[in-house]
């Protein structure tokens, strides 16, 4: 799962910088001719919308404890019998509003997503550059670090770093625990993929002429990375970060069904459709259908932009 | 060519050794081995002096020499819930874990490649937009949740397929077993590949799409056009070719991560592979399974790695340049 | 023609060779796994159950769990100290050996070994005395009018058998070599394990040489784990199984309604209930600081009367519970309907705990099983949800049960502050209760084990200790009854209910649903 787009962005490699490119008419002129791009943006806008303002668009608070009420539990969606006006799309097993439930999972799945995504991209973006740029052996050990990294998927990650901290500390506050283990374990098994991007166009910039020039100059290593070589691998960083924040959120929903996600008390996305998925044999299908499809919805989206972005930074396929 | 296997052996030497560092933290340091391997009344003494046959009061390298060495010959210890040597509870496991694994690769590529190729030639082809979408639906959902549906589905409201366990299994000489030459194992194994096989399947399409636009759009594909060869021939013998060596990178490293992934779908289906004893592992605390678990995995892996590496090396020249 | 002649000439030798009949195969499965086939290595009701069918003790339980004798065929109080079992004559092992005393001490022996974890079935004061082939005693320090009642899961092993395969000394995790015990068995009963994969599957084959008459008409019984309550499900529903369990019971309607399975609910004798940490000067998790809310018996009383247990009983339960006043069973204690519970009243709940000083509430930590008891986290969760109406914040920790007892339990030191357990007495009994979960204990957990929260009462202690030795049963009834009331009016817990068990039978399957949550094959026929 991890190096979907390495093939992808290796293509893009000796791409000019992506502001540049915004502006670029040929790239909006691609935007506007995909309906189903623009269709995704106004998705992908809608559903971050919805996820961030949760507190302001939910009918309900489905974190506030003492406004959930068990009486009020598997509800069904308003189209039903025995629906109830106040939970358009019903309620789960403990009463809490599914579309409020929805909204505020949104909220964590998307932040545990961007967390992670940036993370990854701080650390892989910062190793990539250092190894490209500085070659020989600090190349060599970062790389075979990368190699090891890729032979632990996020999932193995998560379980192991969870159980040796429950091995170590016993119990910690779970839900502000569960939340670092995830972006942690996510971001860490994200990295490589920007690492080896970066290092890769690194490499090929380091030796053209402006550089080399500024190097005479006198200008430090730091600020020539920062300013000269950064703003070349934009471009494919984005791509990537937009297909991993798609992979972040389902890989988020994963490990919260293996029960090392966020706690029933502060659902994600995911922990709603694992405790959905309990009641799917018996009809009370609305627990688990209707977060499902939101997760499948924002995924899809953000995917289809990751997409898009990917074709329309690929100057072969102009 | 030699000279590339050995140092990329040594390499993959020294991962190993960096995993069985940490594989060997886990079991040293997460929680007293001793604490998880008595009872509550065991008296103090008795502890110290298991303390002392097991070797916990030798110093770190020591120990780790020392587990390294029993890694090395497959002694992991015993497990803590099963009561059993950890090597005999995974060499049960390992056969049913890796046959999913083989089987839900194979259907990836199966289906992958000839979608990927389909898709990548017919761009604008309404089907290739159907294949496209609902491929994206596929891996939009999770694992698990796939799973469930098609249990659902297929088990409760069907009857077709069976909901859990690898049906009728066959003992080949005196470690493997396989579902393959029952008719019931072979329905055990197709929800399951397809649970897990699923991404990897729309990875390799995309892939393989994704690289035939490219292609298809080279100058020397468009001059093998204006020769006038077929088209069946520009696509499968010119364009194909060239699409495959990433494709085997992909599918290498993507061989791990299904392995990795058969935690999730072995849970769903109760498929007696290693996943679901690592996971229950996990549950329990049982950490002589996991650090094996971890080892396993790892040495998998590097073996995967080490092997894409050759191929890729024997495939594409470029590489012998770029990676010496 | 000649093809069709020809079949039948051949079914007709195949008959004359093989006997005709039918061969029975039940298929089930649980939810946990069969760790062990050692009967003294883990005391749980599953483990146990599932062995009991291999392995029988002096005593057994019938299908409405009465005691009746297994391979004692009768036992007597000869002395008031002294209990004379005279064992039953003619038994064989499914190895081929014969059953006799020594076996009888040899397996009280190592019942008391070190790594047994079922060492209280028999208390370790208890001598045992040989008297001939087929009779023992056991010399008691003190009367004990409920010393066999837990005897039907202390099974005999084969002193021959065990110390051929080097199997004497009880598996621990220490060891390099699997105990041969751990994955073989030899016992007495209507089944043997022809095959045991840990995990995966255990095949049984009925037992020939059993020495009572089998009333079951299977030939072999399957059992797979399967974890997953979905799967487990489906499995039942698509005809791949004969009998799964538990079963979900949200479930219940839905194996109903399917054609071909139905359910099997009655009543179970664990009773669920919330502890609260009563003993410590601070609690370990609570913004309570320098002093214990829950040493105020207005607390205590106040987060009974918060929580709304019809609620919990229609809509996590579905209504598969009964609220309970007590903390057993009224299965299992003749004067239960005279204890009623506390009412549900919020109001009464917030004014009490203003009383005792927390007008705005206060935070708490909870520890919860979330793969233990039936609906386990989502009854915590409502708790949860109820307290904050009374303005106590509950931090939730729901764990797997292999973590949640590590952290609740004695060799933790009951690192917990409020906690949802449940609990079968072994004895059925009172005194088992008592003993366990109302008595007082120190830190290290000499005294009532099982009491996490360290509720004490030292009347309550000394009744303990007469109802253990009373044998005339209304007085003894009686002084239990003294005892709830003073454990129920100082909340020393807050019993919430029964649950109930919940099976899922394929239709042809008959058998016993023990309240107890055995299920034992003996008492299956399949059609």
């Amino acid at each position: 799962m991890s190096d979907v787009s390495n093939k992808d962005a290796k293509g893009t490699e000796a791409a000019p910088g992506l502001f540049a490119r915004i502006i670029d008419s040929d790239m909006f002129h691609s935007f506007l001719r995909s309906r189903i791009t623009v269709l995704a943006a106004i998705g992908t806008l809608i559903l971050f919308f919805v996820a961030f303002f949760a507190p302001l668009v939910a009918p309900h608070d489905p974190f506030d404890l003492a406004s959930v009420s068990i009486l009020d539990a598997r509800v069904p969606p308003f189209w039903m019998e025995f629906a109830d006006p106040r939970f358009p799309l019903g309620t789960d097993d403990q009463g809490r509003d599914i579309i409020s439930a929805i909204f505020y999972g949104m909220r964590i799945s998307l932040i545990v997503g961007f967390c992670s995504v940036f993370f990854a991209a701080a650390l892989g973006i910062t190793l990539g550059l250092v190894a490209g740029y500085m070659g020989g052996r600090v190349d060599a050990v970062i790389m075979r670090i990368a190699d090891i990294q890729l032979t632990f998927p996020a999932i193995l990650i998560a379980l192991l770093v969870d159980g040796a901290v429950h091995g170590i500390f016993g119990t910690l506050n779970r839900e502000v625990f569960s939340f670092w283990i995830l972006i942690f374990s996510i971001a860490l098994s994200f990295w490589v993929q920007y690492a080896r991007t970066v290092r890769g166009s690194t490499m090929v910039e380091k030796n053209k002429e402006y550089v080399q020039a500024a190097r005479v100059i006198g200008i430090p290593s730091v600020t020539i990375m920062i300013r000269h070589i950064l703003p070349n691998v934009t471009g494919p960083v984005l791509v990537i970060a937009t297909i991993n924040l798609a992979l972040a959120i389902v890989t988020e929903a994963t490990l919260s069904f293996l029960g090392v996600g966020m706690p029933p008390t502060q659902p994600s996305l995911g922990t709603l459709i694992a405790i959905g998925n309990d009641f799917l044999y018996s009809g009370e299908w609305w627990i688990a259908i209707f977060p499902g499809l939101a997760l499948a919805l924002l995924v899809l989206n953000v995917n289809l932009l990751g997409d898009w972005l990917r074709d329309a930074l690929n100057p072969k396929l102009r | 060519m030699l000279g590339f296997a050995v140092r990329r052996l040594m390499q993959a030497i020294i991962v190993m050794l960096v995993v069985a560092l940490l594989s060997f933290s886990l079991f040293r340091f997460v929680g007293d081995p001793v604490n998880m391997m008595v009872g509550i009344e065991t008296s103090i003494e008795e502890r110290e002096a298991l303390r002392e046959r097991l070797g916990l009061n030798d110093p770190i390298p020591v120990q780790f020499a020392r587990f390294v060495i029993k890694a090395a010959q497959f002694d992991f210890g015993t497990s803590y819930q099963f009561h059993q040597p950890v090597s005999e509870l995974f060499a049960k496991r390992i056969p049913a874990t890796l046959e999913l694994s083989f089987v839900s690769a194979l259907f990836a590529l199966v289906v992958g490649i000839p979608m990927g190729i389909y898709t990548g030639l017919n761009r604008e082809s309404p089907i290739s937009k159907l294949f496209l979408s609902v491929s994206l639906v596929g891996i939009s959902l999770p694992t698990f949740f796939i799973g469930i549906l098609l249990i659902f589905l297929f088990s409760v409201t069907l009857q077709w397929l069976p909901s859990f366990g690898r049906g009728e299994v066959v003992q080949i000489g005196s470690w493997w077993t396989t579902g393959l030459l029952t008719w019931s194992g072979i329905k055990a194994l197709i929800l399951p590949s397809i649970t897990l096989g699923l991404f990897q399947m729309t990875l390799i399409m995309r892939l393989i799409r994704a690289e035939m636009l490219e292609v298809i759009r080279t100058d020397y594909i468009k001059f093998a056009r204006a020769r006038g060869l077929p088209d069946r021939i520009v696509h499968f013998r010119h364009a194909l070719k060239n699409t495959l060596v990433p494709v085997i990178t992909i599918t290498g490293l993507q061989l791990g991560a299904i392995i990795a992934f058969a935690t999730i779908t072995e849970t769903v289906f109760q498929w007696p592979g290693m996943g679901i004893m690592f996971l229950q592992a996990v549950q329990n605390v049982d950490i002589p399974i996991m650090s094996a678990y971890l080892l396993l995995t790892a040495f998998l892996f590097v073996v995967i790695n080490f092997v894409v590496d050759i191929f890729y090396f024997l495939i594409d020249p470029r590489l012998r340049v770029e990676r010496a | 023609m000649k093809t069709k002649s020809l079949i039948v000439a051949a079914a007709a030798f195949v008959g004359l060779t093989i006997s005709p009949a039918q061969s029975e195969t039940l298929k089930f499965a649980f939810q946990g796994t069969l760790n062990t086939l050692d009967p003294y290595s883990l005391n749980e009701t599953f483990t146990l159950s599932a062995l009991g069918n291999t392995y029988e003790g002096l005593t057994r339980r019938n299908d409405k769990l009465e005691i009746e004798p297994s391979l004692a065929e009768s036992w007597e109080v000869v002395e008031p100290n002294r209990w004379r079992f005279h064992l039953r004559k003619g038994v064989k092992f499914q190895n081929g050996n014969d059953f006799t005393a020594e076996d009888v001490a040899f397996s009280l022996k190592r019942l008391h070994s070190e790594g047994s974890d079922l060492a209280k079935r028999v208390n370790a004061d208890v001598k045992l005395e040989i008297v001939d082939d087929y009779t023992v005693d056991f010399v008691l320090p003190g009367p004990n009018p409920i010393l066999p009642y837990e005897w039907d899961t202390w099974y005999i092993m084969d002193k021959e058998w065990t110390e051929a395969n080097d199997a004497v000394a009880i598996t621990s995790a220490s060891d390099t070599t699997p105990n041969y015990a751990a994955l073989h068995a030899n016992g007495t009963g209507p089944f043997k394990i022809v095959s045991h994969e840990p995990g995966v599957k255990t095949v049984y084959e009925k037992f020939d040489g059993w020495w009572d008459t089998p009333t079951h008409n299977l030939d072999t019984v399957e059992f797979t784990p399967i974890g997953s309550d979905a799967t487990r499900v489906a499995a039942l529903l698509s005809g791949e199984l004969d009998m799964v369990y538990p079963i979900p019971v949200q479930d219940v309607k839905r194996v109903e309604s399917n054609p071909g399975t139905r359910a099997l609910i009655g009543p179970e004798l664990r009773t669920i209930f919330l502890g609260m940490d009563q003993m410590r000067d601070e609690l370990l998790y609570s913004n309570v600081k320098g002093k214990n809310p829950f040493k105020d018996v207005r607390v205590r009383k106040a987060f009974y009367q918060a929580i709304d247990i019809d609620a919990i009983k229609a809509k996590v339960m579905r209504n598969l519970s009964e609220p309970s006043a007590l903390m057993i069973s009224p299965f299992l204690y003749a004067r239960s309907d005279e204890f009623k519970r506390f009412p549900y009243d919020p109001k009464a709940a917030k004014e009490l705990l203003a009383e005792a000083g927390y007008p705005d509430g206060f935070e708490v930590g909870m520890d919860c099983p979330n793969d233990r008891y039936v609906n386990d986290e989502a009854i915590c969760q409502a708790v949860a949800a109820m307290l904050a109406r009374i303005g106590v914040k509950v931090d939730l920790n729901a764990q797997p049960k292999a973590k949640y007892f590590a952290k609740v339990l004695a060799a933790a030191g009951y690192d917990t502050s409020f906690y949802l357990l449940g609990w079968t007495p072994g004895s059925f009994d009172s005194w088992n209760i008592l003993d366990n979960l109302i008595q007082c204990r120190d830190e290290k957990g000499n005294g009532g084990a099982f009491n996490l929260g360290g509720y004490c009462n030292e009347k309550v202690d000394a009744l303990t200790d007469e109802i253990l030795v009373e044998n005339d049963q209304a007085k003894r009834d009686a002084l239990i009854a003294e005892a709830y009331t003073i454990a129920n009016d100082e909340v020393s817990h807050i019993p919430l209910h029964q649950q109930a068990l919940a099976w899922g039978v394929r239709d042809g399957v008959e058998l016993a649903q023990r309240a107890d949550n055995q299920f034992l094959f003996r008492f299956v026929t399949k059609k």
